[in-house]
């Protein structure tokens, strides 16, 4: 693998988070959190979508007027996006229903747009693949941990088989319910955001004011 | 009547699109560090959401929903699975016409608001408003007063966030949760407030 | 990282050159859409009524995950019912009913008058669809599709009476919006479980079942009328209380229920 591709597929992962650093796309994805499985379908969805928009978008670079290359583009991905929700809907109904209207709102996931328009409009269709892989798994990443931490702590349990053992079923461990309201899904996104900037200091962002101490003369 | 202004309320409050159903996050992120910014892109999006969310209603219920064409003698057809490409197409096209309106006849509105209105074709709370009106099956009436009741919950959030971020650039944050990472952590907090008028009834 | 490529000026950058790639770019698109739509929707239709009996299924205690759903609906009669009257509607055709359909039809559905609407339902159809569950050609349970507004939005489940039509065999929600790790429990089978063989009705025939504050006492006279609810999600239990207030009272299936009880169901 070159290394033009490997930076395509892996730099969205950690370095370059479309979510954490450039805070592209938690719109729909925050909401399906409170369970893994629906996450699981929505990294998926997203992944699908944004590899799939990516690849058409960079076939068709040469041929897009400028003039209606925005619209083309969202033509493109609200076709990707019906096609993924009428899919689901048939061949994994429940979860569909759980995702409800959030699958239709990958349409206006900034990823997507965000990735076809700077990325996939420049570069060659395999490296747009790698592309929108790349990015389809930064936002899982994210995603997973979000929703495994909100399950774990708000209902004992991941896809659903118990691993804290609840005072309910006659264990140990009192769930806490506020994990599963929305709350929460902002607490353990902004947690995560600070454990990455701890990790990968350079993605600090810069304070607008800093206080420090005066010297009483200085301040005369 | 009064249930129309249960329904606002509600839509205001309880059901905040950002804060209890996280739509239009990229936008209310990034545009919420000034709160005069804030105001301009709350007012933008009340107008839009209270333009879109009746008419592609109107457009479901009357084009799309299966048996809706029956007026044109289609009764059997059902063209709900394009509900999605028309709802951005309609959208994109009601930003894009209020764009030219406004800088024809209201120049000064259009400085004020002209800045925020491409953003908001992408802005996820307005497709959201959308769907979730078509899935509740709201009545026309109802559609009107839940576009701007979501519209105006959407903005005041915004510009909350904004009032708040201000004080916050005086104080001193941990590194790592400097801008973005305090952020989220104010709106999980904000999120939490919303959350006490569950259960109101009117 | 390969450098992106220099942006020219596109041979397509025409007015005519911009009609042929949008004409294109449509055409392929909605093929795509409407091909994949009408594959996939006989599936999707299948699946919304696979789903449907299963939860009927459940509720009438017969889901078995070895079995066949289809094979087992078998034992489930599907009957339409004048809420009105109480009587079955026999050149009705069950298959053909559309209750959420008819309740917006101005036509087939009535107002539920504001001061009996305890479960804001707003409008509810004339008729209604219930299901006899058969054993052995005798009626064992009757289940009644009911709904009620809890704390956050509309709960829709079903109710599962003995023959007797009195007697509560189960209750179920296959759908609601209640506050998760609150309000959810009446999604939980042990709260289920508590339904089991409560009384609806009282001897004067008037609507006792109701799910009260915190647990129900050793001493409350109306012990088998009543359900324990859950601290802190009053509300939901509240809702549960209206949706049983109005849809066993006269304006729901109270008169359906009383033919039942004099034993002229069937």
């Amino acid at each position: 693998m070159s290394s033009a591709a490997k930076r395509a597929l892996l730099a969205p992962v950690v370095d370059d988070n479309p979510v954490t650093l450039h805070v592209l796309g938690i719109c729909s994805a925050l909401a399906v959190t409170t369970s893994l499985l629906p996450s699981l379908y929505m990294c998926l969805a997203l992944t699908v979508v944004a590899t799939l928009a990516n690849t058409a978008v960079s076939a068709i670079r040469h041929i897009l007027p400028t003039s209606i290359r925005i619209i083309v583009q969202m033509t493109i991905i609200a076709s990707l996006v019906i096609v993924v929700d009428e899919s689901l809907k048939a061949f994994a109904f429940e979860t569909s229903r759980e995702l409800s209207v959030f699958v239709g709102l990958i349409i206006t996931n900034c990823i997507v747009l965000g990735r076809t328009e700077s990325f996939a409009s420049k570069n060659r269709v395999g490296l747009s693949f790698l592309d929108g892989i790349g990015n389809g798994l930064g936002y899982s990443v994210i995603l997973i941990l979000v929703a495994s931490t909100r399950e774990l702590l708000g209902a004992g349990t991941l896809l659903g088989y118990a691993i804290l053992p609840t005072v309910a079923d006659g264990g140990w461990y009192s769930p806490n319910g506020m994990m599963l309201l929305p709350p929460s899904a902002f607490f353990v996104i902004g947690l995560i955001i600070w454990a990455v900037r701890t990790w990968k200091a350079e993605q600090v962002e810069k304070p607008e004011f800093r206080i420090h101490e005066v010297h009483r003369t200085e301040a005369l | 009547m009064g249930n129309y202004v249960e329904l606002f309320i509600k839509a205001v409050f309880v059901e905040n699109l950002a804060l209890s159903f996280f739509l239009g996050m990229c936008t209310f992120l990034a545009v919420s560090k000034r709160i005069q910014t804030a105001f301009g892109l709350g007012a933008a999006v009340i107008v839009v959401q209270l333009i879109t969310v009746p008419t592609n209603t109107f457009l479901y219920h009357y084009v799309l929903e299966e048996g809706a064409l029956a007026w044109a003698g289609l009764p059997d057809v059902d063209l709900s699975f394009l509900g999605l490409v028309t709802y951005i197409g309609v959208i994109a096209a009601m930003v894009q016409i209020l764009e030219m309106v406004l800088d024809r006849y209201f120049p000064p509105l259009f400085h004020a608001l002209g800045i925020y209105l491409p953003l908001i074709t992408v802005n996820c709370a307005i497709l959201g408003g959308t769907l979730f009106s078509v899935q509740r099956d709201y009545t026309m009436p109802e559609s009107i007063v839940y576009g701007i009741g979501s519209g105006f919950g959407w903005a005041l959030a915004l510009v909350g966030l904004a009032g708040i971020r201000e004080k916050l650039k005086y104080s001193d944050v941990p590194a790592g949760l400097q801008g973005l990472g305090i952020t989220f952590i104010i709106v999980g907090l904000m999120s939490l407030g919303f959350m006490a008028f569950a259960g109101i009834q009117l | 990282m390969s450098e992106p490529e220099q942006k020219s000026p596109r041979k397509t950058d025409t007015v005519v050159g911009t009609l042929v790639v949008a004409l294109v770019v449509s055409l392929v698109c909605s093929s795509f859409v409407a091909s994949a739509a009408v594959l996939l929707k006989p599936r999707q239709v299948a699946n919304a009524i696979l789903d449907m009996r299963r939860n009927i299924l459940e509720v009438a205690g017969l889901l078995d995950p070895e079995s066949d759903v289809e094979a087992l609906f078998d034992g489930i009669e599907p009957r339409v019912v004048d809420l009105e009257t109480g009587a079955y509607v026999e050149d009705a055709d069950p298959e053909a009913f559309d209750p959420a359909e008819a309740a917006k039809d101005p036509e087939r559905s009535v107002e539920v008058p504001a001061e009996i609407d305890v479960a804001r339902v707003g409008r509810r159809a004339n008729h209604a669809l219930v299901y006899e569950v058969r054993r052995d050609g005798e009626v064992s349970k009757i289940i009644l599709p009911v709904s009620g507004y809890g704390l956050w939005s509309t709960m829709y489940g079903f109710l599962a009476l003995e023959a007797d039509g009195n007697t509560v065999a189960d209750i179920t929600f296959y759908s609601h919006g209640e506050t998760p790790g609150l309000g959810d429990f009446i999604g939980k089978p042990a709260w289920r479980g508590l339904w089991r063989g409560k009384r609806a009705f009282d001897e004067s025939g008037k609507v006792e079942l109701q799910v009260v504050k915190g647990r129900v006492s050793a001493d409350d006279p109306l012990a088998d009328y009543h359900v324990d609810g859950v601290s802190g999600a009053t509300l939901t239990g509240n809702g549960v209380t209206n949706m049983m207030e109005y849809w066993l009272g006269d304006h729901g299936y109270g008169p359906y229920l009383r033919n039942i009880q004099r034993g002229e169901g069937t």
